[in-house]
């Protein structure tokens, strides 16, 4: 059987409905949303690659390459307010994080 | 069924079965290694798609710095993780539902026709040839990023300068109290400040300068 497009797509649909998916589920714990994030970005650079190889177009990949790009950065600041949070508050419990009342 | 469709559907089950247990794992610890697992299997993904340079990205910038930074900011953090966990039946289920009706959706769309009529799930590979022959995925990303895209390639470090300045001053912190040296202070030092020239009389004590003002 011929692997198709549709196959990958087909994972990188799985990949992002378990990182919306645990989102909801582990919504206290603001590590595991920036894991399930991380998750949701990988499944769209699944998509990138996947179009860019059937394609014939290496412009996914250069997109793809840019998306890691800012991912990484995301999850380097959001790891740092998370330290920074949590040596000022001692929790990282996102309800608790109201102080702004957004 | 052939080597690739194999390989395919090994790394496609074994990225889907880590990308659910990084969510549902009771560890957090245990959920960063199964995020590792994921990217390494989304990499061999990449390399089926004959993507090698993103693949190596992928296992260097995200197994090697990103799933590492969580695993040190996991271990770091002092967090009762188990407190963190209530409610998690109760979101479930709305979680459920909302992934669901994406799947659902997702799945309506790769199922449906182009406007061509041609199915996307059909589509055979490669049906515009590689626009120069014998040229490695590498080579020929570089030709574009530093070329076409060379401004956005500009803008892609800038954003990672910004994320590095704006990490690293998020997270310094100055402790009061400890002794740090000096340098321009101790330059600026002259002989009249450190030097106290004490006249004694015959018979007298010397009591160092800091007793004698207490």
């Amino acid at each position: 059987m011929e692997i198709g497009l549709g196959h990958y797509l087909a994972v990188a649909a799985c990949l992002f409905t378990l990182g919306i998916f645990g989102i909801f589920l582990n919504r206290k714990n603001v590590i595991i949303i920036l894991m399930s994030v991380e998750l949701m970005l990988l499944a769209v650079n699944i998509n990138l690659v996947a179009f860019s190889s059937y394609l014939g177009n290496l412009t996914g990949q250069v997109f793809a390459l840019f998306v890691l790009t800012v991912a990484a950065a995301e999850a380097a600041i959001g790891l740092a307010i998370v330290v920074v949070y949590f040596r000022n508050r001692g929790t990282i419990a996102v309800e608790d994080i109201n102080l702004m009342k957004g | 069924m052939g080597l690739t469709a194999v390989f395919f559907y090994l790394f496609a089950a074994v990225t889907v079965m880590s990308g659910l247990l990084v969510i549902v794992a009771r560890n957090p610890v245990h959920a960063v290694l199964w995020l590792i697992l994921a990217f390494f299997n989304a990499a061999g993904l990449f390399v089926l798609l004959g993507a090698e340079f993103l693949a190596m990205i992928l296992v260097v910038v995200y197994v090697g710095a990103v799933a590492v930074l969580f695993l040190f900011v996991v271990m770091m953090l002092d967090v009762d993780f188990a407190s963190l966990r209530a409610g998690f039946i109760r979101h479930a289920s709305v979680g459920a539902l909302v992934g669901l009706v994406l799947l659902v959706e997702l799945i309506m769309v790769l199922t449906s026709r182009l406007i061509g009529g041609a199915s996307i799930v059909a589509t055979k590979a490669a049906q515009v040839p590689q626009t120069v022959p014998n040229l490695t995925n590498t080579e020929a990303i570089g030709r574009l990023l530093y070329t076409q895209y060379v401004y956005f390639f500009q803008a892609a470090g800038l954003i990672l300068l910004v994320a590095m300045i704006g990490a690293i001053v998020l997270t310094l912190r100055h402790k009061e109290g400890v002794r740090r040296q000096s340098v321009s202070v101790q330059n600026a030092r002259t002989p009249a400040m450190a030097v106290e020239v004490v006249k004694l009389a015959p018979g007298q004590v010397i009591v160092p300068s800091g007793e004698r003002r207490a």
